[in-house]
C-alpha cells in the first residue's frame, strides 16, 4: 500500500461555496474521493491511499495536469483508490472539483 | 443537465449508496451522521494491503419521508460487498439505537435499512459478526418502542449471510428482482456438499433459489417493486403505515406461517415445484417473464400476511 | 464433553431434558434456589436448518406464552447453518431470523436468558443459537467461530501463515474462544476445575439488561476498541439534530 500528498498551486480559488462532496466507490478499478474546501484560496493538495504501488510518478503527472486543468484552489482532494486508470483518476477528480460548485 | 435523471427516477441497483438515500427521501432533507470527513473508517483492513472507505461502506443518517422523520443506514455493496465490519457495524447499531431511545420523543417515524451485503466481512469475521448479532437484538428493541424497521433490497450484493438474517428481522420488506436474499452462498454450499447440491454458476437456479422472486412468492418479502428508486420510495411510504408489531401474537402467527410453508413444500427442490403445487400459472416461467408479468400473478395463500 | 456431561453439571439437582427431532432439545431444569428454567438447544453438531429452528423457536415461543419469566437456558453444539439448496429455497434466512426474534422477544418480556456453547457453532447458526441471547459461555471444549482459517484465507487470498501470524496480534477475525471472550461476544469461559451449577445460577440470578452490552465490554477488554465508541459517537450525533 501507497500513500503519498501531491501539492500544488492554483490560479484561482475553486468556485461555488460547498464545503464538502464526495464522488466515486473503492472498488475495482475505480476510487472515491472525499473534497474539502479547507486551504487557502490559492493551494491544492490530494492525498492519495493506493494498494497499487509503483506508480507514483504517474499519480503526480495526472494531479498536476489536473491542478492546472481546473484550477481547485483552496481544496484538498482525499482519495481511496482501487486501481482505477490514469483517466478515470483525472475525470473523477474534475466530477468531484465541479460537485463543490453545486447547491449542497 | 436536463437529459440527466432526477435522483429518484434513477435505477436503484444502479445507484450508489448515497445517490440512493438522495432519490429516497424528499429533496435536500437527508443529515448524515459520522460523515465521511470524520474519517471513521477501519483500522483493519491495512495489515491486509486494503483501502477503506472514509465512510466504511455505511451512510448513515435521517431525513424525511413523504414529511415524517426517518432514519437511513444505506451500504455501499460495491465496497467490500457491503460486508459488515466493526466500525461499518457499530454505525449501524448506534442509529438503531439513538431511534430507540428517541421514541415517543420526537424521535423518527421508522428505521429504513438499504441492505446491499455479502454478509460478514471476513477479515474482520468476529466483529463483524457480533456487530450483525447487535443489529439484530437492537432491530428487535426499536420495534418493540413501535417504531418499524424497513429493508429495502435491490443492489448487487443482495442480502447474504447475517444480512439476509437481518432483513427477515424487519418489520417490512421491499425487494426487486435483481436482488438475492439468502445465507449460505451458492459457492460456499457447492463447496461444501457439492455441485449436485447447488452448481453456483448455474445462474438460473441461483436466482431461482436465492433470488427476491422467490422471496416474494412464499412471504419472504412483503413488496416486489420495478426497480427505480421511486419504486422503493413508494413502497416504503405505503408500508410504514402496516407494520405489525413486534408481540407475541406477531411471532406466533410467524410460527405458523413458516411451519406451514415447510409442510407445503418441505419436499420440493426447486422453485417451479413449489409454483406448480401452489397453484400457479406457467411455473416453469416464473423466472422469465417481465416485472409487469410478474407483479400480476396471484401470490400464493399465506404469502401475503402481518407475520414478520 | 459430552451431552449427558453437560447436562449433569449444570443441573445437578435434576432436570428433564429430551432430545427431539433434527439435533434439537427441549425441557426442564432445576436451578438449586432458583425454581425451574426452561432449556432448549440444537446439539449433536447438527447444522441449525428451518427443521431444527422452527422447532426450537416453537420452543421458545411456548416459554413466552406460559409466562412466569422462567429463564431459558440454550445449549449449543451444532455447526454452521445447514447448508442446503433445499433450506435456502424456503427461505433459511426466515427461519433463522425467527429464531433470533423469538429470543429477543423472551427477552423483552423478562425471560434471562444464557446460552450455554460446549461444541461447534459457526455463522448463521453461531448468530441465531448462541449469540441470541444476554450472556454467553464458553465450556471446555467449545469451538466457536464465523469462518475457519482456511476458508477465509481462501475468500481473502491471503497465506493461512500469514493469517495465522496476523491472528496473533488481533482478535478481531480468528475462531477460538479466545478473540470471541475480547471482543464482547463470549460472556464468560468456565474451566473444568469450576462448580458449574454454582457459576450458572449467579449468571441466571442478574437481571434481563435493557441494552446490550456487548460493545462496551469488547471495548473494556480491548478487544474491539472502535465499536462502543462510534456507535455512540452517531447515537450523539442523532441527539443533537433531534
Amino acid at each position: 500500500m501507497e500513500q503519498f500528498q501531491v501539492r500544488g498551486t492554483a490560479k484561482k480559488r475553486a468556485g461555488g461555496h460547498r464545503h464538502q462532496a464526495i464522488t466515486g466507490v473503492n472498488t475495482s478499478g475505480n476510487l472515491e474521493i472525499l473534497v474539502e474546501r479547507v486551504l487557502p484560496d490559492r493551494e491544492c493538495l490530494v492525498d492519495v491511499t493506493t494498494a497499487v504501488t509503483g506508480f507514483r510518478a504517474i499519480w503526480e503527472a495526472v494531479i498536476q495536469e489536473f491542478f492546472e486543468r481546473s484550477s481547485p484552489g483552496g481544496l484538498r482532494f482525499s482519495i481511496n483508490d482501487g486501481g482505477a486508470r490514469p483517466d478515470t483518476v483525472t475525470l473523477r477528480l474534475m466530477q468531484s472539483a465541479r460537485l463543490m460548485e453545486t447547491e449542497a | 443537465m436536463s437529459n440527466l435523471l432526477q435522483p429518484h427516477e434513477a435505477d436503484w441497483y444502479e445507484a450508489s449508496a448515497r445517490e440512493r438515500v438522495a432519490g429516497l427521501l424528499d429533496p435536500k432533507s437527508f443529515v448524515e451522521f459520522v460523515g465521511p470527513e470524520q474519517r471513521a473508517m477501519s483500522p483493519h483492513l491495512a495489515q491486509f494491503d486494503l483501502t477503506g472507505a472514509f465512510d466504511d461502506g455505511i451512510v448513515v443518517g435521517r431525513g424525511r419521508l413523504d414529511r415524517q422523520e426517518v432514519f437511513v443506514a444505506a451500504q455501499e455493496g460495491r465496497f467490500m460487498g457491503g460486508a459488515f465490519g466493526e466500525v461499518h457495524g457499530a454505525k449501524l447499531l448506534g442509529l438503531l439505537r439513538a431511534a430507540r431511545d428517541g421514541a415517543g420523543r420526537g424521535g423518527p417515524r421508522a428505521v429504513l435499512l438499504l441492505l446491499d451485503t455479502g454478509g460478514v466481512r471476513l477479515q474482520e469475521a468476529n466483529a463483524g459478526e457480533l456487530a450483525i448479532s447487535e443489529i439484530i437484538n437492537a432491530i428487535a428493541q426499536v420495534r418493540s418502542a413501535g417504531i418499524p424497521v424497513l429493508g429495502l433490497v435491490g443492489g448487487r450484493a443482495g442480502a447474504f449471510g447475517g444480512g439476509g438474517i437481518i432483513t427477515a428481522c424487519c418489520s417490512r420488506i421491499v425487494v426487486s428482482e435483481h436482488a438475492r436474499v439468502s445465507v449460505s452462498g451458492p459457492e460456499v454450499i457447492e463447496t461444501n456438499k457439492g455441485v449436485e447440491e447447488f452448481d453456483s454458476k448455474d445462474r438460473a437456479l441461483v436466482w431461482r433459489v436465492c433470488g427476491v422472486r422467490t422471496r416474494y412468492l412464499t412471504g419472504g418479502a412483503d413488496c416486489y417493486v420495478k426497480g427505480s428508486i421511486q419504486d422503493f420510495r413508494e413502497a416504503a411510504i405505503a408500508l410504514i403505515a402496516h407494520a405489525p408489531p413486534f408481540e407475541l401474537a406477531t411471532l406466533n402467527a410467524e410460527q405458523q406461517r413458516l411451519a406451514e410453508r415447510l409442510e407445503r413444500f418441505g419436499d420440493c427442490r426447486d422453485a417451479p415445484e413449489i409454483w406448480r403445487k401452489a397453484g400457479l400459472p406457467q411455473p416453469e416461467r416464473i423466472a422469465e417473464i417481465t416485472d409487469d408479468a410478474f407483479l400480476a400473478i396471484q401470490r400464493p395463500t399465506g404469502a401475503d400476511h402481518d407475520a414478520r | 464433553m459430552t451431552l449427558d456431561e453437560v447436562l449433569a453439571s449444570l443441573f445437578p439437582s435434576g432436570h428433564q431434558v429430551e432430545r427431539g427431532p433434527s439435533g434439537t432439545l427441549r425441557g426442564t431444569a432445576k436451578i438449586d434456589g432458583q425454581g425451574d428454567v426452561t432449556v432448549v438447544g440444537i446439539v449433536g453438531g447438527t447444522p441449525l436448518g428451518v427443521d431444527g429452528a422452527i422447532l426450537l423457536a416453537g420452543h421458545v415461543l411456548a416459554a413466552v406464552e406460559a409466562g412466569g419469566r422462567a429463564p431459558i437456558v440454550v445449549l449449543v453444539d451444532t455447526a454452521s447453518q445447514n447448508m442446503a439448496r433445499r433450506d435456502e429455497l424456503l427461505g433459511l434466512n426466515e427461519y433463522l431470523a425467527h429464531l433470533a426474534k423469538s429470543l429477543a422477544l423472551a427477552s423483552a418480556h423478562g425471560h434471562r436468558i444464557v446460552s450455554v456453547l460446549f461444541g461447534h457453532a459457526a455463522a448463521g447458526a453461531f448468530i441465531a443459537a448462541a449469540l441470541s441471547s444476554q450472556s454467553l459461555v464458553a465450556l471446555p471444549g467449545a469451538e466457536p467461530s464465523v469462518m475457519d482459517l482456511p476458508s477465509i484465507s481462501r475468500v481473502t487470498k491471503l497465506p493461512l501463515e500469514q493469517l495465522k501470524e496476523l491472528a496473533k496480534t488481533t482478535p478481531i477475525f480468528a475462531p477460538g474462544i479466545e478473540p470471541l471472550f475480547a471482543i464482547g461476544a463470549v460472556t464468560e469461559t468456565w474451566t473444568a476445575d469450576q462448580p458449574f451449577a454454582s457459576r450458572l445460577a449467579a449468571l441466571l440470578r442478574q437481571p434481563v439488561a435493557t441494552s446490550d452490552l456487548r460493545d462496551g465490554i469488547g471495548l473494556e477488554r480491548k478487544g474491539r476498541l472502535l465499536a462502543h465508541k462510534i456507535a455512540e459517537r452517531v447515537a450523539a450525533e442523532a441527539a443533537a439534530h433531534a
